[in-house]
């Protein structure tokens, strides 16, 4: 997984609320075996026609946003299925930090093990950055993880909070299953103890 | 004497590997149910890093997202991506020595369904699934939810979970249902009062009166869709209906282990006075059937209301209604009764059971499907199918026109070739109605299996209350 420090960038604005796991990645795309090119199918049916042609008007479409790094996104970002593929596709795109007010749980948990930093800012805090993000190439928006900040282009600095373990994972860009894997034997003790207390488990 | 906990602190505390001075936790994970979708990154994570799955013996594997429905699946997929992610899934639960039902077995069939039926899910587990649906298992007083592919790697690798404990909610349902009214419609009324995300944040236990009179079936059917109101999972003290349907399944436990068990099980309650931080409650006898007109499964309405005006709403809900409306093409003001449809999908892991299927023929005997409108109805397993062809069940639906498949995910994620066309309507089981979810510019609303019974007969969406007065009196 790649480290998250530090991102300034263009930020795209969707104040759409409840974008949904079916929306970031629709069903026919997770057929693959892999984690990578899902990018070209981010937003696949808001982003193009049924004959494959781009939709003008979706935000990622125009020249301003083809290169965007954050999404500012309304409420709920993320809902519905446990899909990984949602977070492979934005990473594969080029996103690297989502902001909204609140995500969902599966969702939320798929993004720090990508690489993928969800910042939750109250809903003001969203709109000044929202309005931020649709001055395009105008505005830059840089996300701090150490420092748990988001600045918007007019030097607005907001703080956002983060779980320790999973901001030290993402600031360092470690596998979470080598980490557990070093408290082996506590599982191996754990696994012992069961097999008295519920064997039938 | 330790303070009061709630059934989830107790299922949580059993199950702490290891607790972080920040409070994050390594979770023992007992069941781990595995698909063919969300499971080959992981398995091929296992590969690269020379690991391997730490307990086989706890992992289950199954397809059921993509396989066709139709004859002839176990000897060739004719999509090509499908059938890779199905080969690969047959290569890898022989490769690390998992539980497997493959296409050909009669016990294939959607992972919730197949888990419970099998016996894998026992009261005050922890399972997990790389599917949001997981929660279903939540009915049996397990703590069940869905992972994503990360996760399933390292559950397979560790059998834990890192996790933070979520808060407590409760969800209590008070007296009876009224005829014609479902867990269904629980669980739909529910996410219509809390919201899509309601429950973020959240384990669910649901209580109640009306709660402990559903069956098994219905409980599971109501804990489902605890996602769908954005909790991390819903469930349900055990009880004699949970232990009797668990009861002599081929994993649940035999003999002295059975005794113990129950012993066990008995002591998975609430405790009087645990603390909640967040109560909810609704009276039964104020649930009516429910659909949904929009495309967020919090869009729910009695199916006696008319189709929401976009401005009654605050917030980023008033854009979202409108774009709600635009694609489901519907018009503020019209009565939800006068919506028409093309399609009808009985099945998936919320209401792909015996009982469902039991409840939607009650409707459809000696009914025909309405002029114009194609029905199919999918076994959520091989041995539900089984079990509705012995209890003619199957011959109450194909008289009726619908088409009788075998078993899978089918039409509610339309991964496999059961999809709605653009612009077709469906009256559907399942559990998301969210755009595209049945196929690109497919039109879903969420219902009961009787309420799907009774469109299915009219062609429009009805109120099933109304086809069971009329059987009455006939």
């Amino acid at each position: 997984m790649d480290k998250f420090t530090t991102l300034t960038g263009i930020a795209a604005p969707m104040p759409l609320v409840n974008i949904d796991t079916d929306m970031i990645i629709p069903k026919q795309f997770l057929k693959t075996i892999k984690r990578t090119g899902l990018g070209v199918n981010l937003f696949d049916e808001m982003r193009y026609t049924q004959d494959g042609q781009e939709i003008p008007d979706f935000v990622l479409n125009q020249p301003a946003y083809r290169k965007a790094q954050i999404l500012v996104a309304g409420d709920n970002f993320g809902c519905g299925s446990s899909r990984e593929h949602a977070p492979w596709a934005l990473l594969d795109f080029g996103i690297r930090c989502v902001i909204s007010t609140s995500f969902a749980d599966i969702f939320f948990n798929n993004c720090f093990k990508n690489g993928i930093l969800p910042v939750v800012l109250p809903e003001a805090a969203v709109q000044h950055l929202m309005d931020d993000a649709r001055k395009g190439e105008n505005a830059r928006i840089t996300v701090d993880l150490e420092s748990q900040t988001v600045t918007a282009s007019d030097g607005t600095t907001f703080s956002f909070e983060v779980d320790p373990f999973k901001k030290h994972c993402l600031l360092n860009g470690l596998d979470d299953i080598g980490l557990t894997l070093e408290k082996a034997s506590a599982i191996d003790s754990f696994e012992a103890k069961n097999a008295t207390l519920r064997p039938w488990a | 004497m330790s303070a009061p906990r709630t059934l989830y602190d107790k299922i949580w505390d059993d199950h702490v590997v290891h607790t972080s001075d920040d409070g994050t936790c390594l979770l023992y994970i007992d069941r781990h149910l595995v698909h063919e979708v969300t499971s080959p990154q992981a398995f091929e994570g296992l590969r690269m890093t020379g690991r391997k799955v730490r307990a086989p013996e706890k992992t289950i594997a199954v397809p059921d997202h993509n396989v066709p429905t139709t004859a002839g699946r176990d000897k060739k997929i004719d999509n090509e991506e499908s059938r890779i992610q199905v080969e690969a899934l047959d290569r890898n639960a022989k490769e690390f020595g998992i539980n497997y039902y493959p296409v050909s077995d009669i016990r294939q069939g959607i992972v919730h369904i197949i888990g419970p039926e099998q016996g894998w899910t026992l009261p005050g587990m922890t399972i997990v699934c790389g599917d949001s649906h997981t929660a279903t298992h939540g009915a049996f007083g397990a703590l069940a939810h869905g992972i994503g592919t990360s996760e399933v790697e390292h559950v397979l690798a560790t059998q834990t979970l890192i996790q933070k404990k979520s808060k407590n909610m409760k969800v209590e349902i008070t007296g009876s249902l009224r005829p014609g009214v479902t867990a269904k419609d629980i669980t739909l009324s529910v996410i219509g009062a809390t919201g899509t995300a309601g429950g973020t944040g959240y384990v669910i236990e649901y209580c109640g009166q009306a709660i402990r009179e559903l069956s098994m079936e219905g409980r599971m059917t109501v804990c489902n869709m605890a996602i769908e109101g954005g909790a991390r999972a819903g469930l349900i003290a055990p009880d004699e209906k949970t232990f009797d349907y668990v009861k002599g399944r081929p994993h649940a436990p035999k003999g002295a282990k059975w005794e113990a068990a129950l012993a066990y099980w008995k002591t998975l309650f609430t405790d009087e006075g645990a603390h909640f931080d967040k109560v909810v409650t609704i009276r039964g006898e104020d649930i009516a059937p429910v659909v949904t007109w929009g495309t967020s499964p919090e869009d729910v309405l009695p199916i006696t209301a008319e189709v929401p005006d976009p401005a009654s709403f605050t917030g980023g809900k008033v854009g979202a209604a409108q774009r709600s409306l635009d694609y489901m093409g519907l018009t503020p003001g019209m009565k939800l009764t006068d919506i028409k449809i093309d399609a009808v999908f009985i099945g998936s892991c919320t209401n792909g059971r015996i009982e469902d299927l039991r409840a939607a023929a009650a409707i459809l005997k000696g009914k025909k499907l309405a002029p114009g409108v194609r029905g199919m109805v999918v076994p959520g397993s091989g041995l539900v199918r089984l079990q509705a062809e012995e209890e003619g069940l199957a011959q109450i639906f194909t008289d009726a026109g619908f088409e009788w498949r075998l078993a899978g995910c089918s039409m509610c994620l339309g991964m496999n070739p059961d999809q709605l066309a653009p612009g077709e309507r469906c009256a559907a089981t399942s559990n998301r109605n969210f755009e595209g979810r049945m196929g690109r510019g497919g039109r879903t609303h969420l219902m009961s299996p009787v309420m799907a019974a009774a469109a299915a007969i009219t062609g429009h969406l009805t109120d099933v209350r109304e086809i069971m007065d009329a059987a009455q009196h006939a």
